[in-house]
């Protein structure tokens, strides 16, 4: 069929748009690999677009010299794969027991899971909580808070509906106990579902800086990958865009800790790469596990 | 092998029972495996609930509940009398109805233009792309923000200064009154292309054989848009619609504080800001606290006012 003059309007305009997000959304990401791979004094003068002018490794080699920063990737390491791991065993199990239909305490637990979605203590009473737990300048206060999730427990549920039962009656039939039909036949076959929640935990684990600030700022040797970056880019962001800014001591003050541009972008770029190394595996299995989910709450 | 054989057999007439106990001991893995998570979830997600109890004392820390001093309302009308509230309740305001409104409706539209996208390729890679931002964090979105928007050679001032709109860069993180429009825009673009999987889903699943017969009857594209996507994606509005509105409750406080900066604070500040700001910083519990309920308290009020309205329009309750 012919299209026509109005259809071919809407095609030419649709094309262009879509480009133009496009570019939007990749410039600044292009632009951050460019700076960080600039030569630093060079940056200064500007006008760096998405390809550096004076090509360098330097930036990243410098960044090696911040010793927070090791410590920060070491703990954010950690911290994700912890979190990861205990979130989607105690997610996976949760969701378990919520997808059985005969389970007796199924209403009140989910009751009790599907409300903490609508409301929380709020911050003081939060901060407080972990004072009185002992877990303010720990590592656990990474982990243990946000541990049972209701959101991916709901995502993980929604997938596990969808198993047909009759594998766990003839698992049940051979003598299984619920345990062991969790362990030995559902979550084998929940493998993408788990695969969505983790990347969800992890990138979410990798990300946070705000409960460092809270909890351990004082503290170096538990400080984030995150929290660093936040750091260093907060010290200038208002000198770097107004040098007028701030004026008096603190510009003094301000002026001590700045790091060249170059050398927050490469942090910028090294706080995203493990983003970028799994990001292409899991796609298929998030844009899943998004429908599922969004669709069943 | 043999033996959890029989003992599967002799649990059998327990569970005819149905009794409470009965099922206790029969579902008794079942109880094992999320009994724990509730337990966990009592203590981080509702003991802070008993924390609000701090907004009518003034509390110290170290001392028991009996040894606190009750004060009533005073620093809910402490809050109330404080100019600087109304400032930053504004901000809050402002911020959380500008992120409801674009932020429903443009992934909305961007996932149908996606959708009538022809070229496979050109439609994955955008996809890919835009996807992306969603999964970088706020720190970085904050610094890629400030970088772009930059007045030394930040990419927005020179594209301005080069086409001549602008004879010299604007210092957009100085302005307050950009900051909003900042704020909101630094969002769109973090989770425009992420919120938009959802609609594309949606979309994936209506008959193509409608587009088809609007075809044969002349319907342009435009037509075919308005005429059976949008119909076709209205459950899946409504749903996203339901949950945007739930989110207003935590309209969340990363990029305010990554992307204000002391200038522009009279602009920036939201109340979760504030009483971290007092209740932390200046160890006012109490008042932060207070600050704390009324925060959650224009949350549940936004909530039944955006599904009164909603349920004015459409005759379906968001909750």
């Amino acid at each position: 069929m012919k299209s026509s003059k109005g259809d071919l309007i809407f095609t030419i305009c649709n094309y262009t748009f879509l480009t133009l997000v496009f570019v939007v959304t990749l410039y600044p990401f292009l632009n951050v690999l460019a700076i960080s791979l600039n030569d630093a004094t060079d940056t200064v003068r500007g006008g760096i677009t998405i390809f550096p002018r004076e090509f360098t490794f330097k930036n990243y080699i410098t960044i090696f010299e911040y010793d927070n920063l090791i410590t920060g990737f070491v703990n954010s390491t950690l911290r994700t794969v912890i979190g990861t791991i205990l979130g989607v065993i105690s997610s996976a199990m949760v969701a378990f027991t919520l997808s059985r239909a005969d389970f007796k305490g199924r209403k009140f637990v989910s009751t009790t899971l599907v409300l903490t979605l609508y409301f929380s203590g709020g911050l003081i009473p939060g901060y407080m909580l972990m004072r009185d737990l002992n877990l303010v300048g720990t590592f656990w206060v990474y982990i243990l808070p946000g541990m049972v999730n209701a959101f991916n427990i709901i995502i993980v549920r929604s997938f596990m509906d969808g198993l047909p039962y009759a594998l766990q009656e003839s698992a049940k039939m051979d003598g299984a106990n619920d345990f062991s039909i969790f362990w030995r036949i559902i979550l084998p076959l929940c493998t993408p579902v788990l695969a969505t929640i983790a990347l969800f935990i992890a990138v979410g684990q990798w990300n946070s800086w705000f409960d460092t600030y809270l909890y351990n700022g004082s503290d170096p040797s538990l400080t984030t990958l995150q929290y660093e970056l936040m750091k260093i880019l907060q010290n200038t962001s208002i000198s770097s865009t107004d040098p007028n800014a701030y004026r008096g001591t603190e510009a003094l003050e301000g002026a001590k800790n700045v790091s060249p541009e170059s050398i927050k972008m490469a942090i910028s770029v090294v706080t995203i790469i493990p983003i970028l190394i799994v990001y292409p595996f899991l796609q298929r299995f998030f844009v899943q596990g998004m429908t599922l989910g969004a669709v069943k709450s | 092998m043999e033996i959890a054989k029989k003992k599967a057999h002799t649990y059998k007439p327990i569970k005819n029972k149905k009794s409470f106990w009965g099922s206790l001991i029969h579902q008794r893995y079942l109880y094992f495996m999320s009994m724990p998570f509730v337990i966990w979830v009592f203590v981080f997600n509702y003991l802070p609930l008993w924390g609000w109890t701090m907004a009518f004392q003034n509390y110290r820390p170290g001392k028991s509940m009996g040894e606190q001093e009750w004060v009533g309302l005073q620093h809910f009308i402490m809050l109330f009398q404080d100019e600087r509230f109304y400032l930053v309740l504004r901000n809050t305001l402002a911020m959380s109805l500008m992120g409801l409104i674009l932020g429903f409706t443009v992934p909305i539209v961007f996932a149908i233009l996606l959708n009538e996208v022809r070229k496979k390729a050109f439609k994955n890679t955008l996809q890919t792309i835009t996807y992306l931002p969603h999964f970088v964090s706020w720190v970085v979105v904050a610094g890629i923000v400030t970088k772009v928007l930059s007045s030394d050679g930040g990419a927005v001032n020179q594209l301005l200064t080069a086409t001549g709109l602008v004879d010299e860069p604007i210092q957009f993180m100085t302005k307050g009154g950009l900051f909003w429009i900042i704020v909101t825009l630094a969002d769109l673009w973090k989770e425009m292309g992420w919120n938009s999987i959802i609609f594309l889903a949606a979309m994936a699943g209506i008959d193509t054989q409608l587009y088809e017969a609007a075809k044969v009857d002349g319907a342009g594209r435009l037509r075919q848009i308005w005429h059976i996507t949008l119909p076709g994606i209205r459950p899946t509005i409504l749903v996203v619609l339901i949950l945007s509105i739930g989110h207003l409750i935590s309209i969340g406080f990363e990029k305010q504080f990554l992307l204000g900066n002391s200038t522009i604070v009279d602009y920036s500040e939201v109340l979760d800001l504030y009483a971290l700001n007092y209740g932390i910083g200046l160890g006012r519990f109490s008042y932060g606290t207070a600050i704390g309920i009324f925060n959650s308290l224009v949350s549940i009020i936004l909530l039944f006012l955006a599904n009164g309205i909603f349920k004015r329009f459409t005759n379906q309750s968001v909750m």
